[in-house]
This record gives structure tokens, C-alpha cells and sequence, in this order.
């Protein structure tokens, strides 16, 4: 029996030896030809094609330079990027969320792109975009997707209503807003009906209209929350429709998006505000004759702002073709290919250039709405303030669960955002 | 001893036990009812349990847009392989484990309760390093390894189990009839195993059949990928799906298991025991 622990020892010792002296590749064929992949999180079927298109398209110009295109997935990437950076094995041009970027940035897994980017594209994006993926001073990533919230609309019960109509120029304000719900609600039909089941984001986003950023620098520049007037408006309009108004339907709060669809067709529910790229299912789902339009969401004191976390590319720092990677996102990133990428995805570019292309100046399916509301788009609040998923997971999300829902009242609310908080903060911040 | 009841307990128990069923089979009833409706249908505020225009065009869009058949092969043989290891190595690993009582056995099933209660992400990171190490990586053998080795501590605690109910006088009667221990263990214990090695089979092909997360980080060319990571492109950001081609690959994906169920349930009944020793 004691060969058994001497066969266990050798072998763990051997693959800890095998562990010790990895190598890595100089990414070259042996023909010297430099391969990059590519993990894409592209997932709708016209999105895969204009990105396996762009590839194919890359390849054909660049015989030097070959890109492996990588079918990623939206579920679980945070963990596999993760495992493949600590592994060494991570793609060279990585597809993700700005959102999801502080740890990698931090980290040291991504590349800074500052010294990289060629102007074009740096000009290209806007200052507010660029913020979405700044960590530290450092950039790690070229936003280049982004969705703003929008209102989807039954276009009869609106016209019925008699109510005015909102424009990306004159949007609703959330007081008129409050009282259209009111006004839109009865038979069976209620104004609106918010899908809360991340209740943390929508709130965040959303209170940038009404100058409500919810996270704020100190004098000595941590990070602290603060729940003001700014910060009230839209959980208590949103508590206010469901508890108060009963324009709200109740059931939604705890719903995706996707749920909230088969009430909005049926005409339970006047609007449903939802994410631009929605209208993809509205489009194949509702049934035949249903008119629907796009209206721009609720605007407070800031105006039309609302705060975003676009789609990301970015590059790995342990690429050893960080350039070439580059050169790559800025061909796969000129103003006809990133509307082609946007149209894909149902999404707006973040290229200026793109952004004016007449394709998403058409009224069909709501896209010059959309357009029209870009300029308007910040970084999302506190995507990068450490700590921020903590206090969003463990504090946030059950706190506004219970407010929406009427189980406690504003005050408590602000307790614990705010105490609660704080306290979530600090330990990030010693 | 006969445990007789009367008849309202036995009509109680018929009813939880129709009431569990239905629980049971609700999910996969939905699921089938979604892949043949058409996208319209999906967002009916009334839906019905049979499609009102049935469809093949969640089939069709699904096998266009994803390479189902080839994650099938590939979750296919991944699973087949693993199980097949796990039984071979677990079988005679749980014969000394059942019959050798003392510490080993004790420290054994102690490993199987903790390894048990191990998160996936808590060993991936360093498994990922010595799969890179060995060039298993983006390989389905790297990927039959973990399983095994996942799925083995487990295996093992059930085939101990089934030993266990094998009556040591069986193989006593064998030995004194002149049969040596290989022979015993071939032709007296591992027939009686059967139905355990069966099911210690099937649990071990399910797991690695459903299992998602080592297989999205181990592999990562689109010809490698099993069933389960193919699944997950039909899904967006933040939850958003494509219903109807998920519901239809998600169908697929579900018939190879119950198959097997259905060929070899009968296998799995204790029933081969009865009669071998009078009591």
C-alpha cells in the first residue's frame, strides 16, 4: 500500500513541474504569418454574420495578418475571461461590457489602449463614451454598442388617450409622465409597466435625467453615496405608479423584459420601458397589426441623459500583437462596419460618423428615435467605483425590491442606500 | 410484515404522487409546446398548450444559425467516454472500499462528501493551468478527464453501496467451490453489480451531458463545443433569448437522456438480487 502515496506524490509533482515551465506562443505561424483571435459575444443572427463577414472580409486584405473569429457567450463571461486570463490563454481582441471591465482593468488583463488608438477612431467616439471604459486614467477598452432605455408604446391606446405624444426634442418630464400613466390606465389596462427584476440598473441609469448620480467624491476623492432630491425622482415615481397610482402593474416588478411583451401586446399594458434592441422581439413577436411606436424616456432636471454601459472592445495585455489587434478593432470599428454591427444587434454606434449614417435615421422601428437620444447618453453611475457590485448585490437590489413593492417607505430606503452603503464602500476604500 | 392502507391514504398518495408528476413534467410539456410555436405565438398574453399554427421553423433556424449536430456528437462523446472511465476505474475502487472496512473506507467517503461541496470556480483556475500544461486544452479528452475525475467520487459512493448489498456468503460459496478472486469478482459479484453500474453509468453520463461551465472555459473553437455552450448563444445580454430556436435546441438536447432512460430503466431495478440468498 505505500506505493500508492509515492505514484500520488510523483504525479502531482510532475504536473506542478509541467505547471512551472509553461511556455507561450510568439502567435505566428510557422510561415510567420501573426494570427489574432477574436471572441465575439454577438449572438442575433444578422450580428453573427456581419461579424463573421467583417472577419472574412479582415482575412482576404490582411494575408499577414489572420483573425480567428471565437463564438463567445454573454452567459458566465466574466468567469471564463477570467480563467482565461489567468491561464495565458485568453483571446487577443476581447468582446465585453463596460461594466464589466473595471476588474479586468485593475487587474492588469487588458491592455491600455491610449498609446494604440489611432486618431480616427479616438476623434470618432465621443469624450462620454470614451469615459465608459477609462479606468485609472488608463483606456482598456473602444466602446462601440450602446442601447438607452426607451418607452415601447401601444400606438391606439396613445392615439385614444388623446395624450401628447413625446419627442426625443420635448420629452415627457417623469411629473407629466406620472400623470399620463394615470390617465393611460383603466379596462384592464394599465399605463405601464416597469420590468424591475434588476432593479439596481434601471434606477441608476434612469436618475441621470434628474441629475441623481447616487455616487459622489468626497474631498478626498472616495467614492460616497448620497440619495438627494436628484436621486428620488424616479424611485419614487416609479413607488408612486405601483403603490400609490396603481398605473404600475405590480406583477412586472419582478419581471425581464422579455415577460413584460405578451401583457403589452395583449393591451394590459400601455408602454413598457425596456432597452433599445427590444424592438427586435417586438418586431417578430407581436401579432399582425399591431402598431406600436418608440417614445424617448422621461427627462428631469439634466434633460434627456441617461446613463449607459456600452458594448466594449478591448485587447489583452498578454498579446503579443497588441497593434495589429488594434488595427483590427479599428477596421472592424469604420463608420459603415459599425453600422452594420449596430443594425445586427438592433443597438446604436457610439461613432459619430456612424451615428449620422441615414440607415438609422428612418422612422421604421422606432431608429431615429433612438438615434436621436444619443447624445444624451453617459457613462452608466459607478461602473467604476470599487465595491459597486457588493453594494449592488447585497444592499441595493433588496432595498428597492421592497420599496417598489411598498414594504418600506422612502426614508428607510435612503437608510440603508445610503448607511448601508457607505458602509459596503469604505472597505473597498482604505 | 405487509404495509397495508386503507383506501383514502392510498387515494392521498396517488394524488401527491400524480401532483409530483406533473411538477415534474410541466417544464419539458412547456418546453416542447414552445419549440413548435411560431414567433408570434410566443407573445400571446393567452398562451395554449398546443400551438394554434405548429411550426418546424424554430428547428430549422436553429440548425442554421448554430452547429447543433456537431455539439451533439461532441457532448455525445464527452459524456459516453466519461462514463464509460468513471465506471471502470469506480467498479473495483468500491469493491475495497465496501469490503475493506476501516479507515481508508472512512477517509474515502469523507473525500466524496467534501469534493462534493466544491465550487466549480474554485478549482477552475488552477485545473485550467495543468489541463494548458498537459496541451489538453480546446480537446475533449482534456475535457473526459474532468469529468471523470468530477464525476468519480460520486460513482464511487454509489457502487459502494451496491457492493455492499451483494451478501458476502455468495462469494464465500464461490470460494469454496474453487473459484479465485478474479473469477469471483468476474463471474459471481460483477453480474449481481450490474444494475449499479448501470446507474452509476447514467448519473455520470447526465452529468457530464448537462455540464456547462467546464466545457465553456475548457473549449473554445465553435467545432469543439458541446451541446449545453452552443445552447447559450441563443441568449443576449442581460437574459435577453431567442425563444423559439432555444426552446427547439433545447428539445434536442433534452432526447438523448431520456432515451437512455427509457432503454435501460428496467436495468436498474434492485430486482437481480432477489432469490440469491435464502433467508
Amino acid at each position: 500500500m505505500r506505493a500508492l502515496p509515492r505514484a500520488a506524490a510523483a504525479a502531482t509533482a510532475l504536473i506542478l513541474l509541467l505547471a512551472g515551465c509553461s511556455g507561450g506562443g510568439d502567435g505566428r505561424d510557422a510561415d510567420g504569418t501573426i494570427r489574432l483571435s477574436f471572441q465575439s459575444l454577438a449572438w442575433q443572427k444578422e450580428s453573427v454574420d456581419a461579424n463573421r463577414q467583417l472577419v472574412k472580409e479582415w482575412n482576404a486584405a490582411h494575408p499577414g495578418i489572420q483573425v480567428d473569429y471565437v463564438q463567445g457567450s454573454w452567459d458566465n463571461v466574466h468567469d471564463q475571461l477570467l480563467t482565461s486570463f489567468e491561464g495565458d490563454e485568453a483571446p487577443d481582441i476581447i468582446h465585453d461590457a463596460s461594466d464589466d471591465l473595471a476588474d479586468f482593468a485593475y487587474g492588469g488583463y487588458l491592455a491600455d489602449l491610449r498609446t494604440l488608438l489611432p486618431e480616427r477612431l479616438t476623434k470618432d467616439i465621443p469624450e462620454q463614451s470614451w469615459r465608459t471604459a477609462t479606468f485609472d486614467g488608463g483606456v482598456y477598452g473602444v466602446p462601440f454598442l450602446q442601447e438607452p432605455k426607451v418607452l415601447i408604446a401601444n400606438t391606439r391606446i396613445l392615439k385614444a388617450s388623446g395624450v401628447r405624444v413625446p419627442t426625443p426634442g420635448r420629452p415627457w418630464s417623469w411629473e407629466e409622465f406620472r400623470r399620463i400613466t394615470e390617465k393611460l390606465t383603466g379596462k384592464g389596462t394599465y399605463g405601464v409597466a416597469w420590468p424591475l427584476k434588476e432593479p439596481v440598473s434601471v434606477t441608476l441609469n434612469l436618475s441621470l435625467s434628474a441629475d441623481g448620480r447616487f455616487f459622489h467624491r468626497d474631498a478626498d476623492g472616495k467614492a460616497v453615496i448620497r440619495f438627494d432630491e436628484g436621486e428620488r425622482v424616479v424611485p419614487r415615481t416609479i413607488h408612486d405608479q405601483v403603490n400609490t397610482d396603481r398605473s404600475a402593474a405590480r406583477t412586472a416588478l419582478g419581471m425581464g423584459g422579455s415577460d413584460t411583451l405578451p401583457g403589452f401586446f395583449g393591451g394590459k399594458y400601455a408602454m413598457v420601458p425596456l432597452g433599445f434592441s427590444y424592438r427586435q422581439q417586438v418586431v417578430e413577436q407581436a401579432p399582425e397589426g399591431f402598431e406600436w411606436t418608440v417614445l424617448p424616456a422621461p427627462a428631469g432636471s439634466a434633460g434627456a441623459t441617461q446613463g449607459v454601459s456600452p458594448q466594449t472592445l478591448s485587447v489583452a495585455e498578454d498579446s503579443p500583437h497588441k497593434k495589429e489587434a488594434v488595427r483590427f478593432i479599428d477596421f472592424l470599428l469604420q463608420p459603415r462596419n459599425m453600422v452594420r454591427l449596430a443594425r445586427g444587434d438592433w443597438m446604436l454606434p457610439t461613432g459619430t460618423e456612424a451615428l449620422a449614417d441615414p440607415a438609422l435615421h428612418t422612422a421604421e422601428n422606432g431608429w431615429a428615435t433612438g438615434t436621436a437620444l444619443a447624445q444624451g447618453l453617459r457613462p452608466a453611475p459607478a461602473q467604476s467605483v470599487r465595491g459597486y457590485p457588493e453594494w449592488k448585490d447585497k444592499v441595493a437590489t433588496p432595498a428597492l425590491q421592497e420599496y417598489y413593492s411598498g414594504a418600506i417607505g422612502i426614508d428607510e430606503l435612503e437608510k440603508r442606500l445610503v448607511e448601508d452603503g457607505n458602509r459596503v464602500l469604505a472597505r473597498y476604500q482604505r | 410484515m405487509s404495509l397495508r392502507t386503507g383506501g383514502p391514504a392510498r387515494a392521498g398518495q396517488y394524488a401527491a404522487l400524480l401532483a409530483y408528476l406533473i411538477f415534474l413534467a410541466f417544464p419539458f410539456l412547456w418546453l416542447i409546446s414552445t419549440a413548435f410555436k411560431p414567433a408570434r405565438e410566443l407573445g400571446s398574453l393567452h398562451p395554449t398548450w398546443i400551438p394554434r399554427n405548429p411550426t418546424l421553423d424554430n428547428f430549422r433556424q436553429a440548425f442554421d444559425e448554430q452547429p447543433l449536430l456537431q455539439a451533439a456528437a461532441n457532448s455525445l462523446i464527452a459524456a459516453v467516454c466519461a462514463a464509460l472511465i468513471a465506471v471502470v476505474i469506480a467498479t473495483p475502487m468500491a469493491y475495497v472500499m465496501a469490503r475493506n472496512r476501516g479507515r481508508l473506507s472512512t477517509a474515502a467517503t469523507g473525500w466524496v462528501v467534501v469534493s462534493q461541496a466544491f465550487p466549480f470556480v474554485l478549482v477552475i483556475i488552477p485545473l485550467f493551468l495543468i489541463l494548458k500544461n498537459l496541451h489538453l486544452i480546446n480537446t475533449l479528452w482534456g475535457l473526459i478527464m474532468v469529468y471523470v475525475v468530477w464525476s468519480l467520487p460520486f460513482a464511487l459512493w454509489m457502487l459502494a453501496g451496491y457492493v455492499r448489498a451483494v451478501p458476502p456468503e455468495l462469494e464465500e460459496a464461490a470460494s469454496v467451490d474453487g473459484a479465485g478472486r478474479v473469477r469471483i469478482l468476474v463471474s459471481v459479484v460483477a453480474p449481481l453489480l450490474a444494475p449499479g453500474i448501470v446507474a452509476t453509468a447514467l448519473f455520470a453520463f447526465i452529468t457530464a451531458w448537462n455540464e456547462f461551465f467546464f466545457a465553456l472555459v475548457l473549449l473554445k473553437t465553435p467545432e469543439k463545443q458541446t451541446l449545453p455552450v452552443v445552447l447559450t448563444h441563443f441568449l443576449g445580454a442581460e437574459g435577453v433569448a431567442d425563444l423559439g430556436p432555444l426552446a427547439a435546441a433545447a428539445f434536442l438536447a433534452t432526447l438523448p437522456s431520456l432515451v437512455l432512460f427509457a432503454v435501460i430503466q428496467k436495468r436498474i431495478t434492485g430486482g437481480m438480487m432477489a432469490g440469491a440468498v435464502k433467508s
